[in-house]
């Protein structure tokens, strides 16, 4: 091999503290290298062909630049060295400006560090071998998982730069928690009147495939291939045929059976129904948990008053394969159910304030719905229990958020503007009321978010007590509030009608299992967990699976709604080009050598390694051996410093060639 | 059965009756407790704000001789020493320098800490349905407000019942047959050690307690804490002679209501030794009763 | 004193490409500074690190030799560093019998923004092995079996 050296200067900023001159001269000495020069800039265009001139004078097939980090310049000399012919790589870097010359300061000293550092790096790129990034094909599709605004902006910005979306949807309707809401902060806008055209535009989208009540079973493939698998669950209703008129909801004689979800369990509805009238799509489905015909067969009036002949009984669960090349997660949150005592150990739940026991007391989303125009008491405040208008309404902020002895130790962040904003709405409505707000601080950082905290406070009224509520109970059909005003130091007790638990967000119940399912981390909350905090929030460490929404942290709407757009954009990234590059620092296998013990398969993080049975001619089994899927491995090596047998090697840090690095040291 | 037992000071004190009403019931159910050798003081309320290793020790010492003597398991019936003998337990158990500087002061080793049980979590363990199959007299017309005060479902996290809204006292008093009142005031403070230094506290603290209970329809209080009950049943005289339009409410311990149900009467069982008197007519035919 | 030689240790460094590696680069970038005895070998994850790359250190003339990687839970790769922490806690019972003083090894963990804690963990082990003097167990044995070398 013939190895050239290119020693840079870097201005003076390696030059001042090591002698470029004395390191090219000693690199000149090196077995293999046959020409060694320094030089000012070398990543400068003059620089870069000062390189390409010597491949070809002294024909090159092995190039060292002396220079600053990899990270920094790596991928320009390797361009540099590809456009003069050479496998690009076949460059190395050796780190001479973070590593040696900002960091030292005597001058013979740092140069020596600089001539071993080069001598590594041409032992190591004597065992280079020639690659080429790896190229896959990218289905430029995406798939969203959720159908809350996270997921509908989502779907929008992909569909809407001209790539196909296939929303998948658990609920019978799109909309998430954001169509429960009454108004928003703080500019306190109607949350459905904002909402339903996004969900009808998704509706109506050429470019969206809308699959609701369907839940995702299986991933498979990797970065810009992937196959999922999606159960359509049954509706028992037929889409093509249901108009959406509403006969069957209105002629279903179940109708106390069921509380409605999407009244947070504060009204019923009927077996067969819609969530809610701007539901989309407007089409029904049956609970079979309280239909009739579904406990004992006899009622099939909803089949009888259906003038479209749409409700088919014998609808079974569909299962459909799409094929998609990003994937953006949106599943959103629940809030923290205080009305049982939860089995998860590590939480100790609400005691203190009743386990559901008492009706009036409710959580934020309850709120929402009696709040809202739509909801069951049409926007005026009533209280559950026996319709009377609450006088005295008492909020108690971070029920199980930022709790590390009874809840969650994280803060659940959109809480203290909710409940900023329900008091509010309530003073606004019952003006002889009381509203009382229980707090630990008061977060409201966000565009006009203070402002507005100090609107309920000072404009409206609203009493804010710093402290905790330590319990709750009944006492002649008013709410016995206790708790502690710990700026004034004294105990309160507050005879409230009505009392609201800001309780938690927490992850979907079955977050996890989902994230196991997709392949992507998630935290001990279940929340799923980004790349990097800072640089790369919205992207999962699994390539082409990105995050959006409340499924990754707590979060409010313009929160999640950026989020979403943000990774829309990222899977667009990934579309840009037909093909996607990957570094070729892949594992290999020598099948010769393998032994078939499996303990790569076990330490893999991406489930990179496969089996591979080798038969001979007649087909018959010879041995099964590891097999590496160059999609999905990532390159860390943990196979290759696992393999008993050395059988699998992560190319470009081979073990001959990290020996070799070793080896140079004397 | 056989179980470890660990009286604690009141039980030869102020609550004899307690524990002469435990041991009677026992008896009927088939379980024999053995009692520690030479056990000593809990620590009760005292010790751990005096000394956080006294604590400890004191209550070491009391585990280690159960464990010296075989005892796999044992009960207290003081919710004070239960809560006392469980958070030791427990606190050894997590921290083994702890543990081995405890060791030296008591000078015994521990190794296998036993069991701990409350009455109530014994009585589970001892199980409702063979209370209701030795129950002779069925309770039918007690309505039973169960008080749990401060330290029987104490501290949380370690103990099997939730701290908050405790619900296990009343799974065993509904097997005499009594029904249970759903009330607000089954973990509040009736004003404990107080009652000698800081009478008028007690007296505010039990009367919010007690007149929660009447208010609630119930009939008897009953209680598994000899502090309790003395500030419930002798502080209900004080509460009178301060409110003159309080209504007194007989309380009974966990021991005696099953007592009665397994067929004792009120001598047996030191009812009789209360300050309120007990006058429930535990069957229609009242005769039988107060003989 | 006087028997501990201070004559400049060599030190081999196995560091990921993520975490410590970047970590140095910052350290360069904010222009700190820290004992020249350092040589780094770059590896993408410490995952990839075999123990037999340690012994080999030793064997080609290291006095000491610094493993450094990302956080637990902060892998580039979900877990090599896990895998890399397992592997370690078993090497480290093997270090007496190998012959090694375990003052001559050290596992740490630098971040990409640790520029600081890196030139730190890189004094503060220079310092350890200067005064464990040169290592010269394997280059005896060497001297004595290997013929030719």
């Amino acid at each position: 091999m013939k190895i050239g050296v290119f020693i840079c200067h870097c201005g003076e900023n390696i030059g001042r503290t090591v002698d470029c001159a004395r390191v090219s001269k000693a690199a000149g000495f090196f077995p293999g290298v046959v020409h060694s020069v320094d030089y000012k800039y070398m990543c400068s265009d003059p620089g870069q062909n000062l390189i390409k001139q010597a491949i070809k004078d002294f024909k090159l097939d092995g190039v060292v630049v002396g220079s600053c980090s990899p990270h920094m310049h790596e991928k320009t000399f390797r361009k540099a060295v590809a456009d003069a012919g050479v496998n690009p790589f076949l460059c190395e870097i050796a780190n001479l400006r973070e590593h040696v010359s900002w960091v030292h300061e005597d001058i013979d000293v740092a140069t020596d560090k600089a001539i071993d550092l080069i001598r590594f790096a041409v032992e190591k790129v004597k065992r280079n071998t020639p690659l080429t990034t790896i190229k896959v094909p990218v289905t430029k599709r995406t798939l969203v998982i959720g159908g809350g605004i996270s997921g509908i902006q989502a779907a929008l910005d992909v569909a809407n730069a001209g790539y196909e979306v296939v929303l998948v949807e658990k609920e019978p309707s799109i909309g998430g928690h954001m169509s429960q809401l009454s108004e928003t902060f703080p500019t306190l806008d109607c949350s459905q009147c904002i909402l339903t055209p996004r969900m009808v535009e998704v509706y109506q989208h050429p470019k969206i495939k809308l699959l609701t009540y369907s839940e995702v079973e299986k991933v498979e493939g990797f970065i810009g291939n992937f196959k999922v698998t999606i159960r359509k669950k049954a509706r028992y209703v037929d889409d093509t045929k249901c108009t959406g008129c509403g006969d069957c909801m209105q002629k279903c004689p179940i109708k106390k059976k069921a509380l409605s979800e999407f009244d947070e369990q504060l009204t019923t509805r009927s077996a067969i129904y819609v969530p809610f009238p701007q539901a989309v799509p407007n089409i029904p489905v049956i609970d079979t948990s309280v239909c009739t015909y579904f406990k004992t067969g006899k009622c099939s009036m909803c089949k009888k008053v259906c003038g479209r002949d749409a409700i088919f009984f014998e609808q079974e669960d569909q299962m459909l394969t799409e094929e998609i090349g990003a994937i953006i997660m949106a599943t959103g949150y629940k809030l923290y159910t205080i009305d049982k005592k939860p089995e998860d150990s590590e939480i100790k739940g609400y005691g203190e304030y009743g386990y559901g026991k008492y009706k009036d007391v409710i959580d934020g989303l309850q709120f929402e719905r009696i709040a809202s125009a739509s909801g069951p008491t049409s926007g005026e405040f009533m209280r559950p229990s026996d319709g009377k208008t609450p006088k005295k309404i008492v909020f108690i902020q971070c029920v199980g958020s930022r709790d590390e002895s009874k809840g969650f130790s994280y803060c659940s962040k959109i809480c203290c503007m909710y409940t900023a904003k329900h008091a509010m709405l309530y003073k606004h409505k019952v003006h002889d009321g009381e509203a009382y707000v229980f707090y630990m601080d008061i977060r409201s950082g966000g565009k006009m978010y203070e402002e507005f905290v100090r609107r309920a406070i000072e404009e409206d009224g609203v009493k804010y007590i710093r402290g905790r509520v330590s319990r709750i109970y009944e006492e002649d059909g008013k709410y016995i509030v206790k708790g502690e005003d710990t700026l004034a130091g004294v105990p309160i007790t507050i005879d409230a009608d009505m009392v609201v638990l800001a309780t938690a967000m927490v992850a979907q119940p079955d977050a996890s299992k989902l994230a196991q399912t997709v392949g992507i981390p998630y935290d001990k909350y279940g929340y799923f967990v980004e790349v990097h905090p800072k640089l790369r929030p919205v992207e999962s460490s699994s390539g082409g699976i990105f995050l959006a929404g409340a499924c990754h942290s707590p979060r409010d709407i313009p929160d999640s709604v950026a989020m979403a757009s943000a990774a829309a954009a990222k899977a667009m990234v990934l579309f840009g080009s037909d093909m996607l590059e990957r570094e070729p620092t892949i594992a290999l296998v020598n099948e010769n050598l393998c032994a078939g013990c499996f303990y790569c398969k076990k330490v893999c993080a991406y489930n990179a390694i496969e089996i591979k049975q080798i038969k001979d001619k007649q087909g018959n089994l010879i041995k099964e051996v590891a097999f590496v899927n160059s999609g999905l491995c990532q390159g860390c090596g943990t196979c290759n410093a696992t393999c008993p047998s050395k059988s699998i090697e992560l190319i470009g840090y081979t073990d001959e060639q990290i020996y070799a690095e070793i080896s140079a040291l004397m | 059965m056989q179980i470890g037992y660990y009286p604690g000071c009141s039980q030869e004190g102020t609550a004899k009756e307690y524990d002469k009403s435990l041991r009677e019931v026992l008896k009927v159910l088939d379980v024999d407790p053995t009692e520690i050798n030479d056990w000593s003081c809990c620590g009760a309320t005292s010790a751990h704000v005096t000394s956080h290793k006294l604590s400890l020790a004191l209550s070491a010492r009391n585990l280690a001789l159960a464990e010296k003597q075989g005892l796999k398991e044992i009960f207290a019936p003081c919710a004070a020493c239960y809560n006392r003998l469980l958070t030791s337990k427990n606190e050894l158990q997590e921290h083994p320098e702890q543990k081995y500087e405890i060791e030296t002061i008591i000078e015994e080793k521990i190794n296998n800490i036993p069991e701990i049980y409350n009455i109530v979590n014994f009585f589970q363990k001892i199980g409702k349905d063979k209370i209701a199959e030795k129950k002779k007299i069925d309770l039918k017309n007690f309505k039973a407000a169960c008080y749990y005060g401060c330290l029987l479902v104490r501290p949380s996290g370690i103990n099997s019942d939730d701290s908050e809204q405790p619900n296990s006292m009343e799974e065993i008093v509904k097997a005499t047959g009594a029904q249970t009142i759903d009330w607000n005031f089954k973990l509040e403070c009736c004003g404990a050690a107080h009652s000698i230094a800081r009478q008028d506290i007690v007296v505010d603290l039990s009367k919010k307690i007690l007149d929660d209970a009447i208010k609630h329809g119930a009939n008897v209080i009953v209680v598994a804490c000899p502090m309790c009950h003395s500030n419930l049943d002798m502080r209900q005289q004080n509460i009178k002679s301060k409110f003159s339009d309080f209504k007194e409410i007989p309380v009974l311990y966990l021991s005696e209501i099953l007592g009665l149900a397994l067929g004792f009467d009120k001598k047996q069982l030191g009812i009789d030794t209360h300050f309120i008197e007990f006058n429930l007519p535990v069957r229609n035919d009242v005769q039988e009763v107060s003989a | 004193m006087e028997n501990i030689k201070t004559q400049d240790p060599k030190i081999i460094a196995f560091v990921c490409n993520w975490c410590t590696y970047t970590g140095a680069d910052l350290a360069g970038t904010s222009r700190l500074k820290y004992q020249p005895n350092i040589r780094m070998i770059k590896l993408p994850c410490t995952g990839r690190i075999d123990p037999v790359f340690i012994i080999k250190a030793f064997e080609k003339g290291a006095d000491g030799v610094l493993v450094s990687g990302c956080h637990p839970g902060d892998c580039h790769y979900n877990a090599g560093n896990f895998h890399a922490r397992r592997r370690w806690m078993m090497f480290h019972k093997l270090l007496d019998y190998m012959g090694i003083d375990e003052n001559r090894l050290h596992f740490s963990w630098v971040s990409a923004s640790e520029g600081k804690k890196f030139v730190d963990v890189v004094n503060a082990f220079t310092n350890k092995v200067k005064t464990q003097g040169p290592f010269e167990k394997y280059a005896k044995i060497n001297k004595e079996f290997v013929i030719n070398e």
